[in-house]
């Protein structure tokens, strides 16, 4: 059942310089230390709403909203953006099969995102940075946390710009050939991704740091949110894109088939660059002071924005169909069996698939703001969030990492057996907590509430509560399983035998498809997307700054 | 560009199924009367002097089975907390924060607002059952956000 994702007979002769392999090791490691702490505190989070408060037996935590502020942040922001990094520089490298411009510039990003990952984790230990991921002002937090998340958004510029001047000298080299898929799919990424951070960017560096150092005399609320969910919500695509790369162009190889469909992949992450960006109202269907209309285009442009990923199910799903054939498997369904469900690295990423279509169904009704208006801020949206960045993307994320980690160590994996158990952990974890978060928000309990200690806590939201902390117990242990075999496989693994360090990569199904011209340029996607931005954003954030209101003061009340 | 029969299907089914959600939506809002709160201007409640004062909390009946209040949120309490009114009543809220961003959910309803900082959130209810609703901050608002609630009592006529 093992090892049949090795490769046979093909040329596979391009291996990164031992730096580059260095500097992917490391963002990953930082990310995944993140996370750990992050899962941690999931648990006590899941207890704390079935009524059993442990926050007054850990360190450094004085309550839910400082353990939930580290919990969002590291989960979502630090071990995302680290390992995206990681993993996006090796995939640079890799598909190009030629050195990063540079390396050296690539070490630079990763102690830059140190420095500030450092400088978030001082304010959120000591408590004076519980405002969770959102950041809303006039809740401040202490300057240094602005400065430290600011620092880790440059160092996602820096890796675009690692990637595009690699891409280029490729191009240089490599006239008149198309970018490789994985490559194009990680410059993709990193194009959308610096566009949609320009609305934080504004928001911290021209407001709360300035803000937050006494600058200003105030912020105005409502500019603030707009232009933070101008990158909040495009920032979910900067997640999952990555998963994709995985997904669409390695997980195919690694059960035996091909990539479906070449150009119909390349449209499909081409599309998410002029669709994710404006699609951030509907973070915002319940703020007084943006216009209905507005609202509602927002609205058909997120629906718009599932088509993407509707194709992608299509592709995958085909890709993974010609790989469970290819082994035996017959009739309508019979290939799905077929699959080597025992590598640990295929099985985490195919359920982590099938976790992700309950996301997307789940992420369309919160789009939809008639339903919007019954699940807005409850525990709804956690129940789905955590089948989309918690389940597509971190487990897929553990997935790669299966073979990744071995790869740039050149070790093998700790411990098969672990690997096995944990993604079936993980799934019948999430199925069960998101069940009961989605329950619990539809009686109506809010979400990012410490519901334990409610003054208004209603009986019926008992049993879904205590699926939420029995799910959350569940994937708990499976993150654990997760982190025993990672930090073994670093320190405490053999070295690998050469036939096992194959990195795993899919060739198109139709060899020498045609591919229009404008599937391999980034420019068009690029002006086009910034004339949407202008349409949907311009109007509403023209008037927030042409009313612009610093009369409102932080207040620290945590 | 060569596209695989069954793929053009697919895409073609799951466009359309998103059209007819798009459509679904619109008629949500057109002809069921599903709205979302707009530009805040114009919403101040109709009083705003005299023992109305909009930096004041007070419910007002303007006839009949028709009531406005008008709401302070702040850390960590809504003003007026309780609402009295009988079955039947329609009532809108128009409600400010005081301080930082706050939200306002009242369970079982329709009625679900952010509260932001310079901004008039306004909704409107007509309460037909007679009982207790539960309304509670649902946007988290420091240290004490889970005890920042409030009830409004319909009763019997």
């Amino acid at each position: 059942m093992a090892a049949t994702n090795v490769a046979k007979g093909v040329a596979d002769a391009y291996t990164p310089p031992v730096t580059e392999r260095k500097l992917s090791l490391a963002f990953i490691a930082v990310g995944f230390a993140h996370l750990l702490i992050g899962v941690l505190l999931g648990f006590f989070q899941g207890l704390e709403h079935a009524g059993i408060d442990l926050y007054a037996y850990l360190p450094l935590i004085r309550h839910y909203y400082q353990g939930l502020s580290i919990h969002g942040v590291f989960n979502v922001l630090v071990f995302t953006t680290c390992f995206i990094g990681g993993f996006l520089f090796f995939v640079v490298g890799r598909g190009l099969k030629r050195p990063l411009e540079s390396a050296s510039l690539g070490w630079l990003t990763f102690w830059l995102s140190a420095v500030g990952v450092i400088l978030v984790d001082y304010t959120l230990f000591t408590n004076q940075a519980s405002v969770l991921f959102t950041s809303y002002a006039p809740l401040q937090a202490h300057p240094l946390y602005y400065i430290g998340l600011a620092l880790v958004v440059v160092g996602t510029w820096l890796m675009l710009v690692i990637s595009l001047r690699t891409t280029f000298a490729w191009r240089r080299e490599n006239p008149g050939q198309r970018i490789p898929l994985i490559a194009f799919g990680a410059n993709v990424t990193l194009i959308m991704w610096t566009m949609a951070s320009i609305g934080v960017a504004i928001e911290f560096v021209g407001f709360l740091i300035p803000w937050s150092l006494g600058w200003l005399p105030g912020t105005d609320p409502l500019l603030m949110r707009t232009l933070f969910w101008l990158t909040g919500h495009p920032i979910v695509y900067f997640w999952l894109l990555p998963a994709y790369i995985s997904w669409y162009f390695m997980v195919p190889k690694q059960v035996g088939g091909k990539l479906f469909s070449e150009p119909l992949a390349r449209l499909a992450f081409l599309l998410f660059i002029p669709l994710s960006l404006p699609v951030g109202f509907h973070h915002q269907y319940l703020d007084p002071g943006v216009s209905e209309g507005y609202k509602a285009i927002h609205a058909f442009l997120t629906f718009a924005v599932f088509m993407p990923s509707a194709m992608t199910a299509f592709t995958v799903l085909a890709s993974l169909e010609i790989g469970g054939r290819a082994r035996g498997g017959k009739g309508l369904l019979g290939w799905v069996t077929k699959l080597p469900w025992g590598d640990a690295s295929v099985s985490a990423q195919l359920l982590a698939m099938v976790l992700f279509s309950l996301g997307g169904v789940s992420g369309l009704i919160n789009a939809s703001y008639n339903m919007n208006l019954v699940v807005h801020n409850t525990m709804f949206v956690p129940g789905h969030f955590h089948l989309t960045v918690g389940s597509a993307v971190a487990l897929t994320f553990m997935g790669v990492s299966y073979w990744l980690v071995p790869y740039l160590t050149g070790k093998r994996l700790f411990s098969k057996r672990m690997a096995a158990w944990q993604p079936w952990l993980w799934f019948f974890g999430m199925l069960i907590m998101s069940r009961g978060m989605s329950w619990m928000g539809m009686l109506g309990a809010p979400r990012r509430t410490a519901l334990g200690s409610a003054s208004y806590f209603l009986a019926e939201w008992t049993p879904p509560a205590w699926m939420t902390a029995i799910g959350g117990v569940l994937l708990t242990t499976s993150g654990l399983l997760f982190f025993i075999n990672l930090f073994g496989t670093l320190w405490a693994s053999p070295k690998a035998a050469a036939q096992e360090q194959q990195v795993p990569l899919a060739e198109p199904y139709e060899e020498n498809g045609t591919l229009p011209n404008w599937l391999d340029r980034f420019t068009p996607w690029v002006t086009t997307t910034a004339i949407i931005v202008l349409i949907t954003y311009g109007p509403t954030i023209y008037r927030l700054i042409t009313d612009l209101d610093l009369s409102w003061t932080g207040l620290r009340p945590y | 560009m060569h596209i695989d029969r069954y793929e053009r299907m697919w895409i073609t089914i799951s466009g359309g199924l998103l059209i007819v959600f798009a459509i679904a939506l619109g008629f949500s809002s057109v002809v069921l009367g599903v709205r979302l709160p707009g530009l805040s201007d114009q919403l101040l409640p109709t009083a705003a002097a005299g023992p109305h004062d909009i930096n004041e909390g007070w419910v007002r009946q303007l006839a009949p089975g028709r009531y406005e209040v008008n709401m302070r949120a702040r850390v960590w309490n809504f003003n007026p907390g309780e609402i009295r009114g009988p079955a039947g009543s329609t009532v809108t809220f128009y409600i400010h924060s005081e301080d930082i961003i706050h939200g306002f959910k009242i369970k079982d309803t329709t009625v679900s607002l952010m509260i932001i900082p310079g901004q008039t959130a306004k909704a409107t209810y007509t309460f037909t059952e007679p009982g207790e609703y539960l309304f509670v901050c649902h946007d988290y608002c420091g240290a004490g956000h889970h005890f920042m609630s409030g009830r409004v009592i319909v009763e019997e006529l």
